[in-house]
Order: structure tokens, then sequence, then C-alpha cells
């Protein structure tokens, strides 16, 4: 009984030791963060890094304001989310209540198959087919611009929005449907007005969930966008607050005030990301009491 | 991928550092120009392989470079540009090691085979915005470099003297990225180190000459610039140093300094 006794609280530490590892990763991230981050601001001046229009952070007189940067993350991420959100919404209200068996087992693996493929490929289609498209489309000089990136992103988001709104539509209760039918509504009015009204906080938990994954994506946008530090429109290549930090931080030297704040740059990120994160927590917790 | 690569780089040079350091005496420090991380990692992983003795490189720009020679922080200083005078007087020495060519490529479709350096110049500031005026096709140049610090960048600048006046459509984080986009569009122009240049993309002829490792090393291509090792004069270098020094300026290291993408002059 004993030896039975140790054996279990064994386990429980092991586990408890496993669950600190995540802790700890994110603890140390976000210290590690917070330390490195800083001292850049400290050195630019707040105001400046933040709402300055120019970076140019190998010029002679290097600037380093970011402004462009954190306009272009937010108009990028509203625009996949204009362009996404409509399309993912109506394909989830679709197989959840309208498509028969066969074609909502076709579609969801479709969706499932979009979520597995990696960013980069997204890219690499975006490229070679998007990036000219657009260019012979619109009549441009180049394709590579904020509309590209706002396209792959929206394609990008896609999944986690019709996933986790089917889950949602689907867990509202048969009753509410049948009632609503019974009292005459059509079908369609009562997917409208009695099934997504009731499956309102999911449906909005996919879309933070789906800005989340638009604002941290990095390599796709890299890869479309033409990462020139322009103030954010439609039709120019722009850079994005991940691809500032990525496409700079090879060269940097170690210690540079150009190093350093891309690190701000990655704080400024990290803040967005817990924002959005916070937000997800109140929808989910919202639901969770209703 | 090759950012992976390049950060397993920086982490492995950083632990060779603090080998270094432990080892005391024994390794050779090399600082200066990003550019020469190729050219310098290549030929240290040789050496090192060969004889045992490790090669560290500090990535911090030719300017730091020189300094870091000067104050006796480095063994050899490494510059991706010829020293100047006032370098010289405080007593520096500097020793080719390899040449560099940049090819300026376009289009495949494009009509245009040869500009002055001074076109691409007034190209790349905006100056020319049409290929209509310099006898090609009606079409908007498209413009693509590369990121910030990269070393073609730098070095392609500084030839064009262009420096912090560029107005690029796009900035690539790769050669390939840049090559592939110029491919695809036949308004674009771009700039590629000479040894990465495919058939995919035209090179156009600087002045009347076409790029090549010939027209590099007798310096009638005039879009490249020097690899340099700078020593200080007067002061022996630690001995495992010259043997270093020893071997990457000997003929055998040549066929080592091309596979890296430099022209050797040897």
């Amino acid at each position: 009984m004993k030896k039975k006794r140790l054996f279990e609280d064994a386990v429980h530490g092991i586990f408890l030791l496993l669950g600190l590892v995540t802790v700890g990763c994110v603890l140390i991230m976000t210290v590690y963060l917070i330390l490195s981050g800083i001292p850049a601001i400290k050195e630019i001046g707040l105001f400046h890094f933040l709402f300055g229009k120019e970076w140019a952070s190998t010029a002679s007189e290097p600037q380093y304001g970011i402004l462009p940067f954190i306009l272009t993350s937010i108009y990028g991420t509203a625009g996949a989310i204009l362009v996404g959100v409509p399309i993912g919404f109506f394909t989830a209200v679709f197989l959840s209540k309208i498509a028969g068996k066969t074609i909502r087992t076709a579609i969801e693996t479709a969706v499932n198959l979009l979520a597995g493929i990696p960013s980069v490929v997204y890219g690499l289609v975006g490229m070679f087919v998007l990036v000219p498209g657009i260019r012979k489309l619109f009549n441009i000089p180049d394709g590579a611009s904020l509309l590209a990136a706002i396209i792959v992103l929206a394609i990008m988001i896609l999944p986690s929005i019709i996933k986790v709104s089917v889950t949602a539509l689907d867990a509202v209760p048969r009753e509410y449907e049948d009632a609503s039918l019974a009292l005459g509504a059509t079908p369609i009015e009562t997917y409208f007005k009695v099934s997504v009204p009731a499956a309102k906080s999911g449906i909005a938990a996919a879309v933070v969930l789906g800005v989340g994954r638009a604002i941290g994506e990095a390599m796709a946008v890299m890869m479309v966008a033409g990462n020139v530090a322009n103030m954010p429109s439609l039709f120019q290549s722009v850079r994005f607050l991940t691809t500032a930090v990525a496409s700079e931080m090879a060269y940097s030297s170690p210690g540079s005030l150009q190093q350093n704040a891309l690190f701000s740059i990655a704080l400024v990120l990290f803040l967005f990301i817990m924002l959005l994160n916070a937000t997800l927590n109140f929808f989910l917790k919202r639901k969770k009491e209703n | 991928m090759k950012k992976v690569i390049c950060f397993t780089a920086v982490a492995l040079l950083l632990v060779s550092t603090l080998v270094g350091c432990q080892k005391g005496n024994r390794a050779v420090a090399t600082d200066g120009s990003t550019s020469m991380s190729k050219v310098i990692g290549t030929l240290g992983e040789v050496f090192e392989s060969n004889t045992g003795i490790t090669v560290t490189y500090n990535a911090t720009g030719s300017g730091a470079g020189i300094q870091a020679v000067e104050e006796g922080r480095c063994d050899i200083g490494l510059s991706s540009r010829g020293l100047k005078d006032s370098e010289k007087a405080k007593g520096l020495e500097e020793t080719v090691l390899a040449l560099d060519g940049i090819a300026i490529i376009v289009n495949s479709q494009n009509s245009i085979k040869d500009l002055t350096l001074d076109t691409v110049s007034k190209v790349y500031t905006g100056e020319i915005k049409n290929w209509n005026e310099v006898g090609g096709s009606e079409g908007e140049i498209v413009l693509i470099g590369r990121e910030a610090g990269s070393g073609t960048r730098d070095g392609f600048e500084s030839i064009t003297d262009t420096k912090d006046k560029c107005v690029y459509r796009q900035e690539l984080t790769s050669t390939g990225d840049v090559i592939t986009t110029v491919a695809s569009n036949p308004n674009a122009i771009g700039y590629a180190s000479l040894a990465s240049v495919k058939e995919t993309v035209k090179a156009l002829s600087i002045n009347g000459i076409t790029p090549s490792e010939e027209t590099v090393k007798d310096g009638s291509y005039v879009v490249q610039r020097p690899f340099v090792l700078v020593t200080k004069k007067g002061t022996p270098l630690s001995e495992n140093a010259q043997k270093f020094f020893d071997y990457i300026t000997s003929k055998e290291a040549s066929e080592v300094i091309s596979r890296s993408g430099a022209v050797p002059i040897k």
C-alpha cells in the first residue's frame, strides 16, 4: 500500500515538473524579451520609437521609428480578417447546419489539410503565383504589396476560423433550432437568428484566434510583402512587425543599437499578442458562464 | 532555412569565441566585414580541419574590424574596402585576399544589355524611373535590393555611391530571393554576388564590360571590391595567426575562396 502511494507521489511530481517546464519557458522568454527590449526604447525614446515614421537602421544617421511596421501589422491583420472572416464564417454555418455528411467530410478534410500546410509553402506559392498575378491584374510595376500579404494571411487564418466556429455551432442545443422551426421560421432564418447568436462567443473566439495567427506570421509575409519600411498602402511594398525583426536580425551585430531595437520591436509585438490572448480568454470565459 | 543556418553559425561562433578565450593564445581572432563571413568562415573551417587551430570571426563591419586591429583586440582585421590613407598612416597594412564582383541583373526578357555605372546609380536613386529613358521598352523600373546590413547591399551602394539613397521597391533577405524575383518580373533590376547568378536572369555589362571572374580579376569590371586583410606594420603576428595568414594568402586556398563565392587573386 505504502509503495503504491510512493509511486503515485513520484508520478505526480514528475508531471508537475513537466508542467513547470512550460511555465518556466514562458517566464524566461518574457523576462528576456523585456530586459533586451527596454534599453533601445530608452535610448531612442518611447515616443520616437513608437511614432517615428522613418526606419533606417544602417544609415549614417540611423532612424528607428516603427510606426510604419505597427500600422502595417494592424492594416494587414484587419484586411485578412475582413476577407477571411466572411468566408470562414459562412463556410462554418454551411458545414455545421446545411451540408450533407459526405460534403462535410470532404470539406473538413480540405480545411484540415490547409491547416497543416507550412507557412513557407504559402509564401512560396504567393511569391510565384500571387505576386505576378497581382502585378498583371492591376497593371502595377510590382505585385509584392500589402494586398498580396492580406490575401495570403486571409487564406492562412481560414482553417482556425472555420474549425472553431464549426465546433461552436455544433454545440448549439438541437432544441433551440427545433423550437424555432416549430414556430414557422425557415431553416435559414433559424440558423442565422437562433444558432449563430447562440454560438456567438465561440465565433468571436474564432475571430480572435485568426487575428493572433495573422499578426504573428512572419515567413509567408516576408516572401510576398516586399519588406520596404513604407507607410502602409495597398499596392506598396510594406514591412510587418514580424518581418522587421526577421529580416534584419541575421546581419545585425550583437549589442548594437540596431539589434536592441529589433528586440524592442519583438517586445511591442509580444505585447500586441498578449493583449489578443487576454481578449480571447475574455470571450472563452464568457462562453463558459453562459 | 538560411536564417536557421545563420543563427546556428552565430551560436557556434559565440561558443567558439568562448573556447578561444579558454585556450588563450591558441585561437586566431579575426574581426570585421560582414560580407566576408562566408569566405573567412570557409577558410577557417578548412584551416581548422587541417591544423586543429581554431579561427574565430566577429562580424562587426569593416570599420570596426580595422579599429580592432589598431587597438590590438584581434589578430587579423577584415575589410571589404581598401584602407584609407589616414588608416595607413596609423601603421596599418593591407593584403588583398580576394575580389568580390557584384552582378547587376535584369529579367531575361529585358532588351537592355549594357548600362554605365552612372546610369545604375541614377536608376537606384530614382532619378531614372522608366526603362525607355535608358533605351529599353516602356515600363516602370522595379528596384530590387537586399535588407539593411547585408554585405552585398553595402558593397553595391558604396560602389555606385548610392548609400542611404536607394528607393527600393522590395528588400529581400537572400540572394536567391533577389534572383527569383528579378526572373519573375520583366521590369525588375537587382544585384547579387557574381558567383550566385544563374541563367534565369541576365547579368548586365557595365561600361561595356561583361562581368566574369576574369574581368573582375583584371579590374575592368568596376562593380567589385577587394576583400582585404588588415594587419599592423612592424608587429609580428602570433605563431598561429601567421600560419593562418600564410595559408589563406597561398595558392592552395584559391580553390576554397572561389568555392565560397569570391574571386581569388592568385
